[in-house]
């Protein structure tokens, strides 16, 4: 708001230097000084009164929930139109499997949209004595300092103000510089369009009040969305109480996906 | 595939054109460098190859973008890098660097040819006259003072070239040593290893064309300047070398947790195209070589000599043409899971296949031939082609301090670019 209103000033300050009128920049301080662009705008809809710098989303998995049937990956490809080619994910579920003698295996057939139910465990700990195994979904982690933005040369990805980051298909080049930079995984260059995308937290859900898609498939609650601006929120309350961790730490791109119950051999 | 890669790693995403790319703006730098070696720091024994180099420079240097262009997804989009550029990307300079460099370089280039190109604007006919006049940009005064100046201009841009040209490649090791997601990649040494290499790789070129376009031309070969290069490519080779060496042996005595993946990288992924091509068949043997002529070089025939610095330089190229490889394609194999690898062979068809950089490798050789044929660097001066008798071979040669403007006006004026006219 504060940052609209000065924007606001800088404009008819501008008019007035060309113009010389004082008077009118007086009055139009005085007549506009704090209504939103939105409710300009006319419609009202809960889209265009949505303000980035209001929100502070944060997303929460919770490991030990997930059972791996995959609702979230196919519920995500339909709700953004995700090609169905399987290098394109922008989210997907990982199997690990440990074995007795300190083997641990990783796979995510198709990026786990079929579920493992029927999945055979991959050929290496096929036969062996499984000790331990879980699934661990992942989607992009909207890093708070994401080295995907830091090397577009082109600007066309870009950080929001509520932390979400977001491609412009208009702008992007194709290069794949951040598919490069991305220690994650997160990003893909679509086959058609020969641009790159990602995960976007379902920001055109989120911006009107609703859950991303793979949020609200999951049977289990193993995903949770929600607004730190909030401290009611179940995100707030999970921060603030259980113990986290977030992948590659090291990487220095402070991720704003949180894992409850993550196991040290997850990258 | 090996192991397990991330769902969205099913393919790299660099492919080889991408290794095109630092090999031929490598080049540029390492031919850049040995015209400055003559015009800044005095190296007489590279006069032959002064103005040689840079033509192969400015040659290599106009491909330099075309496999980035044709490598992107919206090729269309390219000119966005200098209309919206964003820059906190390593990349969003490459344009800029770019330019720069070639506006230098062609500066340059038409400072040191432009007696020539105005003397055949003056004494050539028809087409290829226009196309002289051109080229002069209407500056005709080449006298004795005017060429004075052009040689203290010529001399600021030979030297600021040398920090722009290790500007230029130094930055593109940057583009790829700032990745800190991919272990391979992600060392600070690589903005040097890149210089370093791509020094040594445009000396090595320089070499091969020299002798390869002598050749052709039915020109006797100058055995010093070669023995010169030689020792020069040596030098840079053992920089080159070690840095490399250096670098491997911190990471494994080091053994962070990203050695695991990369000694596995190193020992089965590419071994051939690692230790094979680039440390043993292009390091190793032509440090042999090179060590050895550079030592035994007074007891050596010169020709001998000089065909031994051909066989070094053949393999110094090999072996920096595998290391473009192995660093771009090498760390992309790489899973971001750590976990697994990807695999490539590269199509043979298609925008990116072999073929297709194929014709990229070549085009700078057929721009080299455009522009020697305007302004052949070995023949400073406007001979017409049925001149070539043996004698006045020699006398050419001797016209040759014109390109360093070392001669005297006189033998300038009196002695060659009488006889050039028509």
């Amino acid at each position: 708001m504060a940052s609209y209103s000065r924007r606001r000033f800088m404009k008819l300050g501008a008019n007035a230097a060309f113009g010389g009128l004082l008077v009118y920049t007086a009055r139009g301080l005085v007549s506009q000084p704090s209504s939103p662009p939105a409710a300009e705008a006319g419609s009202g809809s809960a889209y265009d009164l949505y303000r980035p710098e209001e929100h502070d989303w944060a997303f929460i998995i919770d490991t030990s929930k997930c059972i791996g049937c995959g609702r979230c990956a196919r519920a995500c490809k339909l709700e953004n139109d995700v090609p169905w080619e399987p290098q394109c994910n922008r989210t997907w579920v990982e199997r690990y499997s440990f074995t007795a003698d300190g083997e641990v295996s990783v796979d995510s057939p198709d990026g786990g949209i079929n579920g493992f139910a029927v999945e055979e465990l991959p050929e290496e700990v096929q036969g062996k004595e499984i000790t331990k195994s879980f699934f661990v979904p992942k989607l992009c982690n909207q890093c708070e300092k994401p080295p995907c933005v830091q090397v577009c040369p082109v600007g066309a990805t870009y950080k929001t103000g509520d932390g979400v980051v977001l491609v412009n298909r208009d702008r992007c080049i194709g290069c794949r510089y951040c598919i490069q930079a991305c220690p994650y995984g997160g990003r893909y260059l679509l086959p058609k369009e020969h641009v790159v995308d990602k995960c976007t937290w379902c920001y055109h859900r989120i911006t009107r009040g609703q859950l991303p898609a793979c949020v609200e498939a999951c049977p289990v609650g193993a995903r949770a969305f929600g607004d730190l601006r909030d401290p009611e929120s179940d995100v707030s309350r999970v921060l603030a109480e259980e113990r986290i961790s977030v992948l590659k730490p090291e990487m220095g791109t402070k991720p704003n996906v949180s894992y409850l119950d993550l196991d040290g051999a997850v990258r | 595939m090996m192991g397990y890669v991330y769902p969205n790693e099913v393919e790299i995403q660099w492919s080889l054109l991408i290794v095109l790319y630092p090999f031929i703006t490598g080049l540029v730098a390492g031919a850049f460098v040995v015209s400055s070696l003559y015009h800044v720091f005095n190296v007489r024994a590279l006069k032959p190859v002064a103005s040689f180099s840079l033509v192969m420079a400015l040659s290599f240097l106009l491909v330099a973008p075309l496999p980035l262009q044709a490598h992107l997804g919206r090729p269309e989009r390219a000119f966005e890098i200098f209309l919206t550029p964003n820059f906190s990307s390593a990349m969003a300079g490459f344009g800029f660097i770019w330019l720069s460099y070639l506006i230098l370089v062609v500066a340059e280039t038409w400072l040191v040819f432009r007696p020539d190109i105005v003397h055949h604007a003056l004494t050539s006919t028809g087409p290829k006259r226009l196309v002289y006049r051109v080229l002069t940009l209407g500056a005709y005064e080449i006298s004795e003072e005017a060429r004075r100046i052009d040689e203290r201009v010529i001399k600021v841009l030979a030297a600021i070239g040398v920090p722009a040209a290790a500007l230029l490649h130094g930055y593109v090791g940057f583009l790829f040593g700032a990745i800190k997601a991919n272990p391979w990649w992600s060392t600070p040494l690589m903005p040097v290893i890149f210089l370093l290499s791509a020094i040594v790789s445009g000396i090595a070129l320089l070499i091969v064309m020299y002798i390869v376009v002598m050749k052709l031309l039915d020109r006797p070969v100058d055995h010093a300047c070669v023995s010169s290069l030689a020792k020069w490519l040596l030098a840079f080779l053992v920089l080159d070398v070690t840095i490399e060496g250096l670098e491997i042996l911190s990471m494994a005595y080091e053994s962070e947790e990203s050695w695991e993946i990369v000694s596995q990288l190193i020992i089965q992924r590419i071994p051939i195209s690692y230790l094979g091509i680039q440390l043993f068949l292009g390091s190793l043997i032509p440090l042999v070589i090179l060590g050895a002529l550079a030592s035994t070089l007074s007891q050596a025939r010169r020709e001998t000599a000089t065909a031994f610095a051909f066989l070094a330089a053949v393999l110094v190229l090999v072996g920096v043409f595998a290391m473009r490889w192995n660093v771009v394609i090498g760390g992309q194999l790489i899973s971001k899971s750590t976990r697994g690898f990807l695999s490539y062979s590269p199509p043979l068809g298609g925008r990116e296949g072999v073929l297709a950089a194929a014709a990229f490798m070549m085009l700078p050789f057929y721009l080299f031939y455009i522009i020697t044929s305007l302004i052949p660097p070995w023949q400073r001066v406007a001979f017409e082609e049925d001149e070539g008798t043996p004698q006045e071979e020699g006398e050419r040669q001797e016209a040759l301090p014109a390109m360093g403007w070392a001669s005297s006006s006189a033998e300038l004026q009196s002695g060659v670019w009488s006889r050039g006219g028509r």
